[in-house]
């Protein structure tokens, strides 16, 4: 067996140069088969195997800078419309890669109709202080009656609370539901995690939307419209259309 | 509302929160199956991913 593999980043149907080093600084290079074109590099297995990337995928750092260099590759093939590959798609050669894009080409050329002259946006809903439940109950209880008093304030609190998530979570779906009426297509990914994201706020939404390029604008300044009342609204983007181009496993 | 990226610009990788580019690296992207060295199908790739996080990073995170 051989000790090398082919690590696919992503699929495109036209070919640009790409001068960033590829993961594990290795070279970047292209394979072409019929309209296709595969952005690969050749990568030690050692590194790159089932087992060594069963350990690899649970080092940070080994992760941010293997999903940084994929990141970069992908960015620069996506001058032109492109299908990113899941991070560490690994295959045994070159041969496998071409015989992916001969039995799947029909997929991959769809998935491309659909994603170009479009973008991704990602756009994050944080709940601010103003959206949580009330610092002090409205109704201060019996005051001759101490444990009543308490244990009224602690239900009024959890209503409260309960209250302020269901409202929360009912903005998420309106600002989802309204961006996602000027995108050609959105996706919920899952709330990120406070000590990841470093957000202490609530994330209401996390969504990714596939928008048409002379929409960009407006759908910005949508974006913002939809902020205010203790939601922070952000934007990120634009990116290549990770969110957009999966296709089923086959 | 703040903007993290400038529309008209795409911004280097390094300047990417990670936790950004994580969720689509490994919840996106086109997924295929069959003679790969490691079928990612196989694996929770998030479910490590962010264990190997969450173990890692202690209080606000930034990319480098």
């Amino acid at each position: 067996m051989s000790d090398s593999g082919t690590y696919l980043y992503a699929v495109a149907s036209e070919s640009v140069p790409v001068d960033v080093p590829g993961v594990a600084g290795t070279p970047v290079r292209t394979l072409t088969r019929g309209a296709l074109v595969a952005y690969v590099s050749t990568v030690p297995l050692a590194e790159f195997g089932e087992e060594p990337l069963r350990h690899s995928l649970e080092d940070l750092d080994w992760l941010a800078e293997t999903a940084r260099a994929h990141h970069r590759v992908v960015e620069e093939a996506a001058r032109v419309p492109v299908a990113p590959v899941r991070l560490v798609t690994v295959y045994a050669d070159d041969d496998q890669v071409h015989e992916l894009l001969d039995r799947r080409g029909e997929e991959f050329l769809a998935v491309l109709f659909h994603v170009t002259g479009r973008r991704e946006w990602g756009v994050k809903a944080y709940a601010g202080q103003a959206a949580g439940p009330a610092a002090t109950p409205v109704n201060g209880g019996d005051p001759g009656r101490p444990g009543t008093s308490y244990l009224s304030r602690r239900r009024e609190s959890l209503r409260g609370r309960e209250q302020a998530r269901r409202l929360a979570v009912t903005r998420a779906e309106h600002i989802h539901a309204s961006l996602s009426r000027l995108a050609v297509a959105s996706r919920r990914h899952r709330a990120q995690d406070p000590r990841l994201s470093g957000h202490d706020e609530w994330m209401l939404l996390n969504g990714a939307y596939l928008v048409d390029v002379g929409r960009d604008e407006e759908f910005a300044a949508l974006v913002g419209s939809l902020g205010g009342d203790g939601v922070d609204v952000r934007l990120t983007g634009p990116w290549a259309p990770y969110s957009f181009t999966v296709l089923e496993p086959g | 509302m703040r903007r993290d990226v400038l529309s008209d610009d795409r911004l280097p990788a390094q300047r990417v929160a990670l936790v950004d580019l994580l969720d689509r690296l490994l919840a996106g992207g086109v997924v295929v199956t069959g003679d790969l060295v490691l079928t990612i199908a196989d694996v929770d790739l998030v479910r490590i991913s962010l264990r190997a996080l969450i173990a890692s990073v202690d209080g606000p995170f930034e990319g480098p």
